[in-house]
């Protein structure tokens, strides 16, 4: 019976992909197995716009242990036996539609993804854009999507240890909510979501299976926003509670020995759980549908395989050995339930009780098509680079009332109205709150830290891919390494709009590339990931948005800067350049010119090689001991990044410097590889000393003093004036 | 002293009580089931901190029937050394083991902060290291830790100095504007009429190193196992 339009839509498959279907498997799919394509050929599930492109990032390190893709998530080893999990995953589309359960089963799921490798999650972070707030609905969008981080994360007793609130017109009615998790093991005991041999069985635990969330993955997340209006019921609803059991009773429960694997059930549930755990152990699987525990009645076997209910795993056990497993949940009020088993060969067989619903090869399923592309440069991308910023006219306004506006700013402003809804300190590791360029916490029984940050510039990918991808790793890496930290992994959260428009696709390409070059000159490798595509409302796009999260480690926690300046006559200090520059075209995609100008424009840039000899400095200048604040230079420029460490130490600033005329490119320009730094005044020669020694310009800048953020004549503002609107600014903004 | 920690589904402080008990102040720490009744050996129970069967219902309201609760009555019957930490607070109120109960924040937001506490009564097996009127820095962590009860209990509290902490301002002085959940008289710790139950709403498992921001923490669970010098006074 040949397919209709309509199927395939709610599917997402083209015309070709269903052919294709066909033609691999040499008839046409029965319905069931239409479902099992359409979700493990989708977007979320298969990456066919991606994959080609996500194998040109660098994963090679010595400390790699799980690659990316192969598993749940990546693993890297920190030296004493242990070992760091850790992903990044989008929940974009569910937010969009339903903030607070969209936000709140994408930090479930990404949860999952650390403690089905067997680690205990340690620490979360997010990463949110919104469009402007002085929508209604967007404000609605940012209160829902921090009520459902926190309301879910909190009962987890996971800290949650920081990340980003950024805000532009581009993501209007298209938020961008990506959570990072963390989690820590024993090397070499981490957990695989594979079978070993056919026999093993599949238990299903945790919640019951209902008709929620079918056609996740296949609807939502994989096809333009306009279609999405009535598709509520495709999102999910969280119990955090049950994770927190489920996280416990896994634990506990992969220490006896019958357990082989474990695999998390999220998009797509049963089916992409299932069938790539088969695909990972090289072998077939059997499930019987009428064992799978369900909430409600009358469901179909489709409904069950394709469910998306929270809160479910698959925990793979040896034949004979599911009694003291089964216990162990019980022990939890959970229940395990065995529903099939791996088996020889390589065919999904879904049987409904007796009857057997399909048989169908692993193969087809597993491998979708891949679209290659090198889609040209869009015409207009040109024009936006090549704007003239040097004709942009000085500001009426004084520096000093500029600069309060700009730490007033919802996407400068200290986001602390958010960060104080999250429980950061459980599990008393916190060493680093969040607010800082990154978090720190320390790993108990060793005296070592980790730093964890994300970060990602939309307005800059906008304005030249490239350079966004390659200054969201840098950025992230600068962030951790202005503790002292040095950067070991990243995961990559990567954001677009439809990747069938060329447009995209170039966004894609390039900003992939730009993240490769610079993993390389910063010699980190990728360990893991997701991307997110279609991200658009009413046709138009998000500004592409590549989110790195980036994992840094201590020798020592007890050895670790932050933002803060710490003492009065402290010398302020730039790594990083050697002169002050009026040069506009340090305004490109800056803060200060989309909110003084209302302009994203400009072509932005960086110098890796300098990047990599500038972190590498900032390191080694605090394991000497040598800094007393470090401060990454980033959205608002220099400016603000003193005006920061001035706030958060209570401390002012004189600025001895000499101020170009074109004082908003010198005070308010986003000029990368740009760190501000407080000395002793007795080590400020060993700093000069280290810096040159690294080939890194470093500008005396002035000192720690005062109760005003004096830029001589040119910009001066009192020390409360600055903690003011740095202090109130979000809220006032997102307060409707 | 022999602790023993009580584990809810839900619980997660349990794993900061123990490092901060054994790891750090040196005393001896176990986990008990929240189905085990047998706690006998223990000196002192710890209901710690979390989301108790996720808090669904009422905080603690579900957790209050777990078999362990009536030990944890019988343990207290006998004067020996009960603390409620957060959830743990939140339990006792239900159990009825302290009078009052915890409401949603009066803002209505979760709320992870560092507060200041003054310590009103420092004749307590709780509070006996600190000085009088000493104020503690201790993180909160919690989403419904307004404290409320009819005006009788309250002035009953107030009389027999069974208020130990307040949220407080830096200097000591008890504000509004230091108030982090609209609590009735920044009521942040109240003990039972014996002196040997506490419960509280900060955390002060998490401030026991001077890495995580400050110690003031162990002054209250130093408290619980250093001697008295004069006997308490409830």
């Amino acid at each position: 019976m040949p397919v209709t339009d309509e199927t395939l839509k709610e599917i997402a498959l083209s015309r070709a992909e269903y052919e294709a279907v066909v033609d691999r498997l040499g008839r046409e799919p029965e319905p069931l197995e239409l479902g099992l394509f359409g979700a493990l050929w989708s977007e979320h599930c298969g990456y066919k716009h991606s994959k080609p492109l996500l194998k040109l990032l660098p994963s090679k390190s010595e400390r790699l242990l799980v690659a990316p893709g192969a598993e749940n998530a990546g693993a890297v080893d920190i030296g004493d036996g242990l070992a760091i999990v850790m992903k990044i995953e989008s929940h974009n589309h569910p937010s969009a539609v339903e903030p607070r359960q969209g936000a709140a089963t994408g930090v479930g799921g990404i949860v999952r993804d650390i403690f089905a490798m067997g680690a205990r999650p340690i620490a979360l972070m997010n990463s949110l854009r919104f469009g402007l707030p002085d929508k209604p609905r967007n404000r609605y969008l940012l209160h829902g999507v921090v009520a459902g981080i926190s309301t879910y994360g909190n009962c987890l007793g996971i800290p949650n240890v920081g990340g980003e609130v950024f805000f532009a017109r581009e993501y209007d009615g298209n938020p961008l909510v990506n959570a990072m998790c963390v989690g820590l093991i024993e090397e070499g005991r981490i957990v695989r979501a594979a079978p070993k041999s056919p026999g093993d069985i599949i238990l299903l635990v945790g919640a019951d299976t209902g008709r929620d969330g079918i056609h996740g993955a296949s609807g939502l997340a994989s096809r333009a926003f306009a279609e999405q209006a009535e598709m509520r019921s495709a999102v999910q609803v969280g119990n955090p509670f049950l994770e927190k059991v489920l996280i416990e009773a896994c634990l506990e429960a992969i220490k006896l020995p019958g357990v082989v694997g474990l695999q998390d059930l999220g998009a797509a549930g049963l089916t992409s759980a299932a069938i790539e755990a088969a695909a990972r152990g090289n072998m077939g699987l059997r499930i019987d549908v009428a064992r799978v525990p369900r909430r409600e009645t009358g469901m179909t076997p489709y409904e069950v395989m394709l469910s998306e209910s929270q809160e479910r795993m698959i925990i793979i056990v040896k034949p004979g050995q599911e009694g003291p497993v089964i216990d162990t949940f019980s022990k939890w009020d959970l229940d395990a339930t065995p529903i099939g088993e791996f088996v020889n060969g390589h065919e999904v067989t879904i049987m409904d009780g007796s009857r057997q619903v399909i048989a169908t090869p692993v193969g087809p399923l597993t491998e979708p098509p891949m679209y290659e592309f090198d889609a040209p440069e869009p015409a207009g991308l040109r024009a936006i680079q090549n704007e003239d910023l040097a004709a942009l006219p000085l500001p009426r306004q004084s520096a000093g009332h500029i600069l309060l506006r700009l730490l007033g700013s919802p996407n400068i402003a200290s986001k602390e109205a958010v960060f104080r809804q999250y429980d950061h300190q459980v599990q008393t590791n916190t060493v680093v709150p969040p607010g800082g360029d990154a978090a720190v916490l320390r790993l108990k029984g060793t005296p070592k830290g980790i730093a964890l940050a994300t970060d990602g510039n939309g307005r800059i990918t906008y304005c030249d891919p490239y350079a966004g991808g390659a200054i969201a790793v840098a950025e992230a890496c600068r962030n951790v390494s202005c503790t002292g930290a040095t950067p070991i992994a990243l995961t990559d959260g990567l954001n677009y709009g439809n990747p069938e428009k060329p447009s995209i696709q170039y966004q894609l390409r390039r900003s992939i590339l730009g993240i490769r070059d610079a993993c390389e000159a910063l010699d980190v490798p990728v360990i893991s990931g997701n991307v997110s595509l279609y991200n658009e409302s009413a046709d138009k796009a998000v500004f592409p948005t590549p989110i790195i999260g980036c994992l840094g480690l201590l020798a020592r926690a007890t050895t670790h800067c932050t933002v803060p300046f710490k003492a009065k006559d402290d010398v302020i200090v730039l790594l990083g350049a050697g002169k002050l520059s009026g040069d506009p075209a340090a305004l490109a995609a800056s803060e200060y010119l989309s909110l003084v100008h209302d302009r994203v424009a400009g072509l932005p840039k960086i110098d890796l090689f300098l990047e990599s000899r500038l972190q590498k400095l900032c390191r080694e200048a605090i394991a000497a001991d040598l800094l007393r604040s470090a401060h990454d230079c980033s959205e608002g420029g220099l400016a603000v990044a003193i005006a920061e460490s001035a706030i958060l130490g209570g401390l002012g600033a004189e600025l001895t410097i000499e101020i170009p005329d074109r004082w908003d490119a010198a005070l308010f320009g986003e000029t990368q590889s740009r760190i501000v730094v407080s000395v002793r005044k007795k080590d400020l020669a060993r700093l000069e000393e280290l810096a040159e020694a690294a080939d890194v310009p470093a500008l005396r800048l002035g000192t720690v003093s005062g109760r005003r953020v004096n830029f001589g004549s040119v910009c001066d503002v009192s020390l409360e004036a600055a903690t003011n609107a740095w202090g109130h600014g979000f809220e006032r903004s997102v307060s409707g | 002293m022999r602790f023993g920690i009580v584990v809810f589904p839900g619980t997660w402080s349990d794993v900061d009580c123990h490092h901060a008990l054994e790891k750090v102040l040196g005393q001896q720490a176990e986990y008990v089931w929240h189905k085990d009744r047998d706690i006998d050996r223990f000196d002192a129970i710890v209901l710690p901190g979390g989301f108790s069967y996720g808090d669904y219902l009422r905080c603690g309201a579900i957790a209050r029937f777990s078999p362990v609760m009536e030990s944890v009555a019988a343990h207290a019957a006998q004067g020996k050394l009960v603390i409620g930490i957060c959830n743990g607070f939140q339990i006792l109120c239900e159990a009825g083991l302290l009078p009052g109960q915890l409401m949603m924040n009066d803002h209505l937001e979760f709320r992870c902060s560092w507060v200041n506490l003054r310590v009103e009564n420092n004749e307590t097996r709780f509070t006996h290291t600190a000085r009088k009127g000493q104020v503690l820095r201790v993180p909160i962590s919690h989403g419904e830790g307004n404290y409320t009860a009819d005006p009788e209990t309250i002035d009953e509290l107030e009389r027999e100095r069974r208020i130990l902490f307040r949220y407080c301002a830096e200097d000591g002085k008890v504000t509004p504007g230091a108030n982090p959940n609209g609590s009735i008289g920044n009521i942040a710790g109240i003990m039972n009429e014996r002196g040997n139950v506490l419960g509280m709403m900060p955390h002060p498992e998490r401030c026991v190193e001077t890495l995580l921001g400050g110690i003031d923490g162990a002054v209250i669970l130093s408290s619980m196992f250093s001697p008295m010098k004069t006997p308490a006074k409830a």
